[in-house]
């Protein structure tokens, strides 16, 4: 175990890839700032339509190549003309190919059955816009977390979709040190822009 | 000349704290400071700029939606326009034209057009009054900068 967690410290931790879409050109600007300064990997598009295409789902084979630029989240926004950010997930979670790619949805409203029709169709989370930096680091911790647990083959089947305060119970990793940040999650949970507190019930 | 940029930081800070005193900014101007840094030290003014960029577009669009000489008025496309304008000053913390924008986004689901050209007036009132105002501010910076000082970092409690 203490070998295994020194050669995880030498590696460098693999970046996220992230694709955020969104409208407004001034939201991109920061979303795509917020996922920087994470040390993101990002890639903006303006449309839900673009994302399909950027993903290779439009049916147009000729973005052969991006596959190799694997996307590991998308975050989009809801209210976008032409393919809302609902439609996208939903056309996401269709494909046999991308629908394990967390998708996240951003809103400026607070609507309770637009969050759980989002939340049903399979988003990873739901935040309230204006994002700010600590929602993008609690959400890069979920991601990052989630994927760690797949990799472990943990045969506890912790639902991605868990409560911060469920972290350490429900996981059974015990060496995820180069994730975790404990104090982090302390400061999280003032955030008050976040959704999922209710549902706590859903899994 | 050390007085002289003591001067600047504290006319800065006061500045500062004064925009958000009266409402002009919100605690999500200080959450775009926080992406700001060396490498990328023009940040926040770069999407203040994006943003009143977005302004003279979105009112544009108000304004044509609103004309009445070109036929009926079609309050769900000035509602379209105000949504949009409501999203990117909450997103830069511009809290006065966002507070507006709430006004006006509910004259519109009234059909009230006389409270919609009012508003439509406020908001191009109010943006050009904050841009001049956040100007003075990056202004400020700039001279502290080249004085050799360094912008401090102002706690808006």
């Amino acid at each position: 175990m203490v070998v295994a967690d020194l050669l995880s410290s030498f590696s460098p931790s693999p970046e996220l890839h992230v694709l955020a879409v969104d409208d407004s050109f001034v939201d991109r600007k920061v979303i795509e700032r917020l996922l920087r300064i994470s040390a993101c990997k990002v890639t903006t598009v303006e449309s839900g339509t673009r994302a399909l295409q950027y993903l290779g789902l439009d049916g147009d084979t000729g973005s052969s190549g991006l596959k190799d630029l694997k996307v590991n989240l998308i975050v989009t926004d809801y209210s976008m003309p032409g393919l809302t950010g609902y439609e996208l997930l939903k056309k996401i979670k269709e494909s046999s190919v991308f629908r394990e790619i967390p998708v996240v949805i951003m809103s400026s409203e607070n609507i309770q059955p637009r969050i759980e029709q989002c939340m049903t169709e399979g988003a990873e989370d739901f935040l309230l816009k204006p994002v700010k930096l600590a929602d993008v680091k609690r959400l890069k911790e979920l991601i990052m977390r989630s994927g760690e647990a797949e990799e472990r083959k943990t045969t506890n089947p912790s639902p991605t979709r868990i409560l911060q305060n469920d972290f350490d119970s429900s996981s059974s990793s015990t060496s995820s040190s180069s994730f975790h940040d404990g104090s982090s999650l302390d400061e999280d949970t003032q955030s008050s822009k976040r959704m999922k507190l209710e549902f706590t019930v859903q899994d | 000349m050390n007085a002289g940029i003591a001067q600047l930081q504290m006319q800065f800070r006061d500045y500062t704290i004064s925009l958000y005193q009266q409402g002009f900014l919100d605690d999500q101007f200080t959450e775009l400071k926080k992406l700001q840094d060396d490498g990328s030290p023009d940040f926040v003014a770069e999407v203040l700029s994006l943003f009143f960029e977005d302004c003279v577009k979105l009112i544009g669009n108000m304004a044509r939606a609103l004309d009445k000489s070109t036929g009926t008025v079609d309050f769900s496309q000035v509602g379209a326009s105000v949504h949009q304008l409501k999203g990117s000053s909450s997103s830069v913390g511009a809290k006065r034209v966002k507070g507006l924008c709430v006004t006006f986004k509910e004259y519109c689901e009234a059909q009230n057009y006389e409270g919609c050209v009012r508003c439509l007036q406020q908001v191009d009132i109010e943006y050009k009054t904050l841009k001049t105002k956040l100007q003075d501010m990056f202004n400020l910076e700039k001279q502290i900068v080249q004085a050799g000082g360094v912008v401090p970092q102002v706690d808006i409690d």
